[in-house]
């Protein structure tokens, strides 16, 4: 397993995510912003439902047939005149890509948005082998000035807020630019002019890819900022970094999919640019990279082929469900540990870095459904996070405290007439406890109820027993 | 027309905290022409075990309901959470479990109450004695909502009464109850039963209606300690004809 976390300090991370002021007020924003442009957005599109299904049949059938279309797409590649590279790990990835750099001698290296190589830590192994990466996404150019991970698949730095850019351009930057760091337009301006310098001095460019495309060896980013297009056509080498996940068979499925992940990610109806790379610049071409890889990462993907986690892996990355889920909405990103947080993150993150490195992240979740409800390839995330759960609990890595709870619970459940006495009398003491009150403010073992909360008082009789007294009077 | 014979699912919490939930329940029932039934062995719907990840006990558990409820019509709980669990049961014994086929049996007879009452029995209930003096929002529970589609019953049955319903803005959202999740991530948990709290208030209700217990324990909890003067009721108390026991 080669995903790096910290999702074991997950409790730790929670209580620094509700204490963050900053990060509060940029999560408040979130609530209001993007679930309600993509609702939007599917309300103007009837056959959304009906995509999804084509969405999750087309993924569904390539997992089904990965090897086949993963050898198609590499022979489409190299007919064009590209490269492909199979990488089985993070580390894999990393050699293959700095052999890469290092054979165009590159000393420095432009990035487009890409969440793979945020997954094997990419800028880091690089820069240990004196070559600079830098990122040319705006909210990824926040987040590396400011040296921590993307809280958000999409939008990366969604947990800062204008004043700390201001802060991180200040840093970096040194004198502020004559129009000042007061207006966000102000500061996308300062960053655009010393991004570009870095575009026409990048000897290699790095993107991601939203989709491969097996019948054309066609690598597809969908972006908002054009920075992804100038980093992988001004180099002289573009190198694309995906997941073997990504391959979709043709146009027509790339097509099918797009059409939902803008209006899941953004609730556009398309993205602003939706780029198609094949092969290398040929002689006609106006622009393009003289050479062109594409690095396909496993990372522990192909082990979930045919278990139970199959079906994660038909996600496209467009971040509805961080966007929908009320547990994301209060921690934000950081909380989680990884590089893949939220719902989808609850589930993949256990499946790259291990349950017992990621076991909160299944676990801190009501299953309240509405990441599932959103997901344009009908992904059952709940369900998934309880496959987790079991496998957690069978492996005896579920806490101590909770297991010995269950199993004492289960043994009296099991057993209805010692239930009743027990019920019976925890129903009565608790009601007398309650008093003239009503309610409880402190319980023996349950400080993590009213550590927020009273506890209503029962009524004293529980129902089955008071069922039983009124049939024997009747 | 003839009675059908309904068992009720009494639900942990409602016979533990809240035993009127159940005989509301059993009014409604009966006044829209059910013989309720109430099987004595059961307990539990085995949920908090199936959400912990121990199958074996959510396997015993669901074993259990079966033998309570075999012969019955149909199966009804004043909890679209527990409801679900009983249609989960056919995933909880594998389909190469000998009873299988019983528990999709029973899957397929497993109502929640409010749905039960409006869409299998087409009931309207009597307007409501105090309709007129409460201000009423409705909070949808997540697993009615979203595993079975419960959102225009209970709405209906209020309207029916005469109760009428100040929406939410966020009345699809989850509470922060979620079973053992409450306790295992409090901080969680209370920061999303305040942002429900907000929700109320913005409504401008003095009464929170729901279909499930667990949810309904958490807004109250949360209310108690902050001492706001708003009411959480189960739909079934806001519904029932009185008692004349």
């Amino acid at each position: 397993m080669t995903l790096e976390t910290s999702s074991k300090r997950f409790p730790e991370q929670v209580r620094v995510a509700r204490a963050d002021v900053n990060l509060q007020q940029a999560l408040g924003k979130l609530k209001l912003g993007l679930s309600v442009m993509r609702s939007a957005a599917v309300d103007r599109l009837p056959e959304f439902d009906r995509l999804r299904d084509e969405a999750a049949a087309i993924r569904d059938h390539t997992l089904n047939h990965l090897d086949h279309y993963l050898l198609r797409f590499e022979a489409a590649v190299k007919e064009r005149g590209g490269h492909v590279h199979f990488a089985p790990d993070a580390a894999a990835a990393n050699a293959i890509i700095l052999d890469i750099c290092r054979a165009a001698n590159a000393r420095k290296v432009t990035k487009g948005k890409s969440m793979v190589t945020e997954e094997i830590e990419l800028n880091h192994h690089l820069a240990a082998h004196g070559i600079t990466c830098l990122e040319t996404d705006l909210g990824e150019y926040i987040v590396q000035l400011r040296n921590e991970r993307p809280s958000h698949i999409v939008a990366p730095a969604i947990h800062v807020v204008k004043a700390q850019v201001a802060e991180a351009f200040a840093a970096h930057h040194g004198e502020a630019p004559p129009g000042g760091r007061e207006e966000a337009s102000a500061l996308m301006a300062e960053a655009r002019s010393v991004i570009r310098r870095h575009f026409l001095e990048a000897d290699v460019g790095i993107t991601g890819a939203n989709f491969a495309i097996a019948e054309t060896g066609t690598t597809v980013i969908v972006t908002n900022e054009g920075n992804g297009d100038l980093t992988q056509s001004l180099p002289k080498v573009h190198i694309a970094v995906t997941g073997i996940e990504k391959i979709v068979p043709t146009l027509e499925d790339a097509s099918t999919l797009i059409r939902l992940l803008s209006r899941s990610a953004t609730g556009q109806e398309a993205s602003v640019y939706n780029t198609f790379s094949t092969g290398p610049r040929r002689p006609e071409d106006p622009d393009g990279p003289e050479a062109f890889h594409v690095v396909l990462v496993d990372n522990g993907r192909s082990s979930m082929l045919g278990t139970a986690f199959q079906d994660m892996l038909r996600c496209i990355r467009c971040g509805a469900c961080l966007n929908h889920c009320p547990v994301y909405g209060q921690v934000g990103g950081q909380a989680y540990g990884s590089v893949y947080p939220g719902p989808m993150g609850a589930v993949l993150t256990p499946s790259l870095a291990g349950i017992d490195a990621a076991g909160h992240l299944p676990n801190a979740s009501t299953f309240c459904g509405a990441c599932e409800a959103v997901c344009p390839v009908r992904i059952p995330l709940p369900k998934m996070m309880r496959h987790w759960r079991e496998r957690e609990f069978d492996a005896g890595l579920a806490p101590r405290g909770q297991r010995i709870g269950i199993a004492v619970w289960a043994f009296a459940a099991r057993r209805p007439r010692l239930y009743r006495l027990l019920a019976g009398t925890g129903a009565r003491l608790l009601k007398l406890i309650g008093g003239r009150r009503g309610h409880l403010s402190r319980l023996p073992l349950g400080r993590g109820w009213t550590a927020w909360r009273d506890l209503p008082a029962p009524a004293g009789e529980t129902f089955h027993a008071a069922w039983r007294r009124r049939r024997s009077e009747e | 027309m003839t009675r059908r014979r309904v068992g009720l699912f009494v639900t942990c919490l409602v016979d533990f905290f809240r035993p009127e939930v159940a005989f509301a329940s059993i009014r409604l029932l009966e006044a829209a022409g059910c013989e309720v039934v109430v099987p004595e062995p059961q307990t539990c719907c085995g949920q908090p075990a199936w959400n912990s990840g121990d199958r074996a006990s959510a396997r015993a558990l669901a074993l259990d309901v079966l033998d309570a409820f075999a012969g019955i019509d149909a199966v009804v709980a004043p909890s679209g959470s527990c409801t679900g669990m009983l249609r989960q049961f056919p995933a909880v014994l594998g389909v190469d479990h000998p009873r299988h086929a019983e528990a999709v049996t029973l899957a397929a007879r497993a109502f929640e109450l409010t749905s039960f009452l409006v869409d299998e029995l087409g009931f309207e209930p009597s307007p409501v004695a105090a309709s007129g003096d409460a201000a009423v929002t409705y909070h949808d529970a997540c697993s009615g909502l979203r595993e079975l589609g419960v959102r225009e019953q209970p709405r209906a049955l209020l309207a029916a009464a005469g109760v009428a319903v100040m929406e939410m803005d966020t009345a699809t959202v989850c509470c922060g109850f979620g079973g053992t999740f409450c306790v295992k991530y409090p901080d969680i948990s209370g920061a999303m039963v305040d942002d429900k709290l907000a929700s109320i208030e913005r409504s401008g209700a003095t009464t929170v209606v729901a279909g499930d217990l667990g949810c309904l324990l958490n807004l109250e909890g949360r209310l108690l300690r902050v001492g706001r003067p708003v009411r959480a009721l189960h739909v079934a108390e806001m519904l029932a004809p009185p008692d004349a026991f």
